[in-house]
């Protein structure tokens, strides 16, 4: 293993800015640890090393400063990156060539980062597992037998393997935290609005968040400093003030009071996973947070509560795919209805139908009311149990993931199974709330675990301070998978 | 709580949604999204009388802007991913329409 893969972005940006080491010459080591071990990972899509040499040799000429000089990132293939194919996993776009950038890729290159390719994806970002991708799983380098978490698992395989220091995912429902967690790593979904998503490729359109995957919170934090703000391309982004997320980093956490929801753990969540939970709230306490019980009353609601409210809104998003501006287009149809139906039977793979089948449905006449409005009522329901916390609590503590990382193929035929790995993240979506996911522990079979904290609307400052004070006195975040 | 799903159903939702599924996916569909629907139906028991829905989470926003021109893709770029097109026209090209 080498130590240099394990740099993060700050101490690769320092070493940058102080002529210490090119941005070349970081660019050429993470384009080796590719080489190396994406054989047996496949957590990229595309690498665009050429390019990203390239764009290495123009920071090293300029002698940029950015905050993000010369370091190397990944980039979930639902992220549209003009020049580099963009398939969010999917048959449908296999050949797609965005002819644009999203925000969030001008906002990094503009800080001096180096786009190293794009990673896999379950297809349109469906899934928890990157088993739904139409280009096969990424695999968890803690143990390539088990899945990575998803759906943005090939950029929390990248930062998990050191083959570079920032991912890029997308969050409709977990799928930023959730490989965080299963990788060891740390990933966070910011509030809603608070990072533009003009350029991601739509899923659930009142739930998607991207975010980043990182080793550390003061990565966490640096990352989102360059992401977050307003855009006049995208309406839902906000223009709350950004805070200073670097500055906010003290340690100090004490008065902090962080609510548990003991309840939401009785059922249904592995003991490893409670064990290392409640270890890790030990550790916030002797920092001096408050731990105090609190109740969510509607958090068993949420699951539903979201496949519904997900899979109609993605069921009109994905009505874009149809042939005939970009894409796949299926061969032999004499009239356009059925170029259509082919088209898309043959392109989305089979996650895809099935939600696509399940919104269709939940919004069709008859079931409207009884599904996608009383969820959106229920969504309501499922926000206020936060606002209520939030009267008496800076922040909500719960796990990540109910188990750590499960076998490939282990639940790919029963999707009600997988859709449960989602309690405990789907709430913060539904509610429009940042969530950070950071590693507090691993399994006797070292599989890594995550502690989960959501905050206050637009109140990342708080959960990375957390975040940063629990690294302060852990190890875990130091833990590298032996590949 | 509404009934259960039937492969009618099933065959009615694809046609809306323009998809064409096999025979086998017909079956799996009926059995895996009865399944699925039989789970979320457990929110039919929360009580929702007089709360609002909840169909986004920000608080309302200026996103107006002047209504001046700004540069957009071109012609070319916006055809470059196009299965099927005509560049001299600048159009998309699609099967016939109308017999």
């Amino acid at each position: 293993m080498s130590a240099a893969s394990f740099k993060t972005a700050r101490e690769i940006r320092d070493a940058v800015a102080a002529g210490e080491v090119s941005a070349v010459e970081v660019c050429r080591v993470s384009l080796d640890r590719i080489n190396a071990l994406d054989g047996s990972l496949s957590a990229f899509l595309s690498v665009a090393a050429e390019r990203a040499l390239d764009r290495a040799r123009t920071i090293d000429q300029d002698k940029h400063h950015g905050p993000l000089a010369g370091v190397p990132i990944a980039i979930k293939d639902n992220i549209s990156t003009r020049g580099i194919p963009t398939t969010a996993g999917s048959r449908i776009l296999k050949n797609y060539v965005p002819p644009y950038d999203a925000t969030v890729i001008t906002r990094l290159e503009a800080a001096g980062a180096v786009i190293l390719g794009k990673t896999n994806c379950d297809e349109f970002a469906m899934g928890s597992s990157t088993e739904n991708s139409a280009f096969g799983p990424s695999r968890n380098p803690w143990d390539t037998s088990r899945i990575p978490g998803g759906s943005s698992g090939g950029s929390a395989v990248a930062v998990a393997a050191g083959m570079t220091p920032i991912g890029l995912g997308s969050d409709t429902g977990g799928s930023i935290r959730l490989p965080a967690s299963l990788c060891g790593v740390v990933g966070l979904k910011p509030t809603y609005g608070r990072v533009s998503r003009y350029g991601l490729i739509a899923f659930a359109s009142s739930l998607d968040c991207i975010g980043s995957l990182t080793r550390t919170a003061h990565d966490a934090a640096l990352a989102l400093s360059v992401l977050a703000g307003p855009d006049p391309r995208d309406s839902t982004a906000s223009g709350q003030p950004v805070s200073d997320y670097m500055g906010g980093l003290s340690g100090d956490i004490r008065g902090l009071r962080l609510g548990v929801p003991r309840k939401m753990l009785e059922h249904g969540v592995d003991d490893s996973v409670r064990g290392c939970f409640y270890a890790a709230l030990e550790i916030l306490r002797a920092r001096g947070a408050g731990i105090i019980d609190i109740e969510l009353p509607h958090a068993p609601y949420a699951i539903s509560t979201y496949y519904v409210v997900a899979t109609a809104e993605a069921s009109s998003n994905l009505a874009r795919f149809d042939g005939v501006r970009y894409g796949y287009r299926a061969e032999g149809s004499h009239d356009l209805r059925s170029m259509y139906e082919k088209t898309r039977s043959e392109g989305f793979g089979a996650e895809v139908k099935r939600r696509i089948m399940l919104g269709t449905y939940v919004l069709s006449a008859g079931y409207y009311e009884a599904y996608y409005l009383k969820a959106q009522k229920v969504r309501t329901l499922v926000r206020r149990d936060y606002e209520q916390a939030f009267q008496t609590v800076d922040a909500v503590a719960m796990p990540t993931s109910p188990t750590p990382a499960f076998k490939i193929g282990e639940r790919v035929e029963d999707p009600l199974q997988l859709y449960l790995v989602d309690v405990f993240t789907v709430s913060a979506n539904l509610a429009g709330l940042p969530a950070v996911s950071v590693p507090c522990g691993l399994t006797t079979e070292h599989l890594p675990i995550g502690l989960q904290m959501t905050g206050k609307p637009f109140d990342e400052a708080t959960l990375l301070r957390i975040a940063d004070s629990y690294e302060r006195d852990t190890n875990w975040w130091k833990e590298c998978p032996a590949i | 709580m509404p009934e259960r799903l039937t492969r009618a159903d099933v065959e009615r939702i694809a046609a809306l949604a323009r998809l064409e599924l096999t025979d086998a996916e017909k079956d799996l569909f009926v059995r895996q999204l009865a399944g699925v629907l039989e789970y979320a139906d457990e929110i039919q028991a929360v009580e929702t009388s007089g709360v609002p829905p909840t169909s986004q989470v920000l608080s309302s926003q200026q996103a107006d802007r002047d209504d001046t021109p700004v540069p957009s893709l071109s012609t070319a770029e916006a055809l470059a991913n196009a299965p099927d097109r005509s560049p001299q026209t600048g159009l998309f090209r699609v099967p016939r329409v109308i017999g």
